[in-house]
């Protein structure tokens, strides 16, 4: 039985990866220091999700996952998204109606 | 018939060696998943208390060191290089270089839990730990900051506690990788620690930014 | 009496004897088994809580007990119901006995896991029974803060504990399931050839996987605020009590199609063979399935209608509510047209079939009417929600374990129950359950609470109905435990299909042998195809 996986990416692939990962801690830090109002946190999340994506796709192998992986993935992310999305929700419109309570 | 049966322990309810390890596979990333829904929980706490509380959370996510906790993210980051290194090495069948890189991966890691350690102390002597003695300078609001460092406490706690499980598990390879019972044929295990251990790095790469810098700028 | 033919017989029963073989074992059988003794246990258990409350209750005045060990009681109910029978029931013993069969694979993806996970469960109901015993928790079943956290004296945290490590169980059978639907299956078993069983229990694996962990933080951080008061859920430090109810609820409002999903996919089987019938419309109930899994997911909220939530968020949350809705309405018609035209038996399982396609569709038209927002300001934490829920727990999910139990008990067992008594204590729970729960919807719209022991003088006459309902349902519950141990001695020997069912389960031995199948099935026919097995048994 032949390895599962075709690819086997070559060390260079995971050191520029790194590198990348390095950058971009680098490059949040920095960043921070700078007054972006509001789009700082922006900013910061998008930079994290660059790295997360880096380390799913390259090092845990996620680029040459069967689609399933993929799916499941996906769906771990959404389901997170909706926990967070509809609690939030109700604490961003609390006070929406000038109506005590509500 | 089966060339690998000296090294792959092909468990009674497969077939095949590939769908056992697509089996294993498959059911690492679902326990990943719900690793993000358990710690999912408390970044919603994170959230909805960051919203509510943006100043405190400002003050108090200043008093942590900001150049620790990148260096220490790319510590951690350096593991996670050297543990697909050592999925790597398994994978061309390279039995030393796998030794090597899941020993500097368990190193990495330690050098990231002492370094988590040297700042939970350095917050204990601050009275930054949510107690009876806790005290945050530059605020008035001090149950709310607490709730901060609370939350730190909670998520880097948790976060360490999957480190040192994860510890345990670089362990547990490297005593299987020093008896050489991972081939190229057959380092299922591996690629699972691997795994394991990236997705404990991800979730460090969002708790830096969330925790550390927030209100930076303002000094 | 055991002939001699079934002595000779190698099943998972006698391939090997002595404790060891059972509390060491991977065959997902024997797992399910060690499940079935459990949580029937833990529903007794329940019960017993149950029937504390109902003798309460007979009585306006609380003089039974004081109000605080009514407050143990009916959280005690609800907590051992819930998290130790109702949620690990069905999948954990219907559910490991038959879906590797129903696939035709050997076993579970991961065998030593289930073990583990039945351990979990036994291990999360010690801490459950420790509290009890030490003097019992009062928060109700759902641990509302600030009570549990600053004011209960009950054993909350041993509880919580209890709980979060029942909880893992669940997480790993429902990702043992995924990966065995997914990776497992025999040649020619495609998805669409897979009984609804299996695709029931796929979707409730989903829930399982994605909901169950919320529940496991909810409870480190409320066992933590109880304990440190770190102040997250405390008002005086800046937390909000609401965030542990979305917390909370984000996964129990899941947690009910957990309970009630692989109840529907056991009646797909007992309706389609007691029909002699393909269920109507297949790929709708599959679709349905997991529908209702994802969806479930969305409407959390509606639990929070007055709690503090915004009145936006409770908006959203009513209008999702009344979507989930939808795919189980399809069930119920599709059942209902494959029903049409079938040849009907009247077997037991089928009895609990029509009761639970009856009492589901009662329990969840009266959801409609608490997903509203405006009437749910009114029924909120009465009667009327609590008849609502065991409509659907007890009135849907039981009888159809009860169903299914019936069902299979012949190929788990090699034997028979009595028909006879199974009739008669299928129309003994049927005849209760309405008297015990019927009255509680009027109760609950008249404005009785929930949670209250004692009540006005007018409410006494339905009380009392309701505790009638209770004593005959007692009895109906108490009927199979008898026959079903006796006739694991002295039922009649049952042949691999005495139904005459489709379903790779029926053709192998009454019991099956430990790996299931002599030689791995290969699939050439589409689910619940009577055709083919007619021409098989004539060719």
């Amino acid at each position: 039985m032949h390895n599962m996986r075709e690819h086997i990416d070559s060390v260079w692939t995971y050191a520029f990866v790194f590198a990348a990962l390095l950058a971009l801690t680098l490059l949040t830090t920095m960043v921070a220091e700078v007054d972006l109002g509001s789009l700082n946190v922006a900013v910061a999340l998008l930079i994290a999700v660059i790295k997360m994506l880096l380390v799913a796709l390259f090092f845990m192998h996620l680029r040459h996952s069967p689609i399933l992986t993929k799916v499941v993935v996906c769906a771990g992310l959404l389901w997170l998204a909706i926990l967070m999305v509809l609690s939030m929700a109700d604490f961003v419109s609390r006070n929406w109606l000038a109506v005590p309570g509500v | 018939m089966d060339s690998h049966t000296e090294t792959v322990a092909l468990r009674e309810q497969f077939e095949t060696p590939g769908q056992q390890k697509e089996a294993s596979t498959l059911g690492m990333w679902i326990f990943l998943v719900t690793e993000v829904m358990f710690f999912g929980g408390l970044f919603l706490a994170y959230m909805v208390y960051r919203r509510l509380f943006p100043e405190v959370f400002s003050v108090a996510s200043n008093t942590l060191n900001i150049v620790i906790g990148a260096v220490n993210t790319a510590v951690l980051l350096c593991s996670s290089f050297t543990m697909v290194l050592a999925v790597h090495a398994a994978q061309i069948g390279s039995r030393k270089a796998l030794i090597v890189f899941l020993i500097l991966t368990m190193l990495l890691g330690g050098v990231f839990l002492g370094v988590k350690a040297y700042e939970w102390n350095e917050k204990f002597e601050e009275h930054h730990v949510p107690g009876p003695s806790f005290y945050l300078d530059k605020t008035p609001m001090q149950g709310q900051a607490q709730l901060f460092f609370s939350l730190y406490f909670g998520m880097t706690g948790l976060h360490a506690l999957h480190m040192v499980i994860g510890e345990g598990l670089m362990l547990f390879l490297l005593f299987h990788a020093y008896a050489g019972k991972y081939t190229p044929e057959y380092y299922t295990p591996v690629d699972l620690g691997g795994l394991y251990w990236h997705f404990v790095d991800i979730i460090w790469i969002f708790l830096f930014p969330l925790l550390y810098l927030i209100g930076r700028h303002h000094h | 009496m055991i002939t001699a033919a079934a002595q000779e017989q190698a099943t998972y029963l006698n391939e090997s004897y002595g404790i060891k073989s059972w509390l060491l074992t991977k065959d997902h059988k024997r797992i399910a088994l060690l499940y079935l003794g459990t949580i029937t246990f833990f529903f007794f258990l329940g019960g017993i809580f149950a029937t504390l409350i109902r003798i309460e209750l007979l009585t306006p005045s609380g003089d039974l007990v004081s109000s605080e060990t009514y407050n143990k009681l009916f959280t005690l109910h609800g907590v051992i119901m819930v998290f130790f029978f109702l949620i690990p029931s069905i999948p954990a013993t219907l559910g490991n006995f038959f879906l590797p069969l129903m696939i035709g694979a050997k076993d579970l993806a991961f065998p030593r896991i289930n073990l583990l996970s039945w351990y979990l469960l036994v291990i999360g109901g010690c801490f459950a029974m420790y509290a009890m015993l030490a003097g019992g928790v009062d928060t109700g079943w759902t641990f509302y803060v600030p009570y549990s956290t600053s004011y209960s004296n009950g054993y909350v945290i041993a509880t919580g504990l209890g709980i979060f490590i029942a909880g893992f169980s669940s997480i790993l059978t429902g990702l043992n399931f995924i990966v065995t639907v997914h990776r497992m299956r025999a040649p020619g078993m495609t998805w669409f050839r897979l009984p609804l069983f299996v695709w029931s229990n796929y979707a409730t694996a989903l829930i399982q996987v994605l909901g169950t962990p919320v529940l496991a933080i909810t409870m480190v951080l409320l066992i933590c605020e109880r304990s440190l008061h770190i102040g997250i859920f405390d008002p005086a430090r800046g937390g909000d009590p609401v965030l542990y109810q979305h917390l909370f609820w984000f996964y129990s409002h899941p947690a009910v199609y957990i309970m009630v999903l692989p109840g529907m996919g056991v009646i797909s089987e007992l309706v389609s063979t007691f029909s002699k019938k393909p269920i109507f419309g297949y790929k709708m109930i599959a679709f349905s399935s997991v529908a209702i899994a994802v969806l479930g997911f969305l409407v959390w909220g509606h639990h929070l209608f007055v709690a503090g939530q915004s009145v936006y968020a409770g908006l959203v949350f009513s209008f999702l509510s009344y979507f989930v809705a939808i795919p189980s309405a399809i069930k119920v018609f599709n059942w209902t047209a494959t029903l049409y035209k079938g040849s009907i038996s009247y077997a037991t399982p089928m009895l609990y079939a029509f009761g639970f396609i009856g009492l589901f569709t009662m329990g969840g038209l009266t959801g409609l009417f608490v997903a509203s927002l405006g009437i749910d300001v009114h029924v909120t934490d009465t009667y009327f929600v609590i008849a609502h829920f065991h409509y659907i727990m007890v009135g849907g999910t039981l009888m159809a374990y009860l169903g299914g139990l019936h069902y299979w008990w012949p190929k788990m067992t090699g034997r028979m129950y009595p028909e006879g008594f199974a009739k008669l204590s299928a129309l003994t729970v049927f005849l209760g359950f309405n008297l015990t729960f019927f009255p509680q919807f009027i109760l609950g719209y008249l404005g009785m609470p929930r949670r209250y022991h004692s009540y006005p003088d007018e409410f006494q006459v339905l009380h009392v109905m309701s505790t009638m309902g209770a004593s005959v349902l007692a009895v109906g519950y108490a009927m199979p435990l008898v026959y079903f141990i006796w006739s694991l001695r002295y039922g009649a020997i049952a042949g691999p299909n005495p139904w005459g069912a489709t379903g790779l389960e029926w053709k192998t031995a009454s019991p099956p042998p430990t790996h299931n199948f002599d030689e791995t099935p290969i699939v050439t026919t589409e689910a619940y195809d009577y055709a083919a097995l007619e021409a098989a048994k004539v060719g």
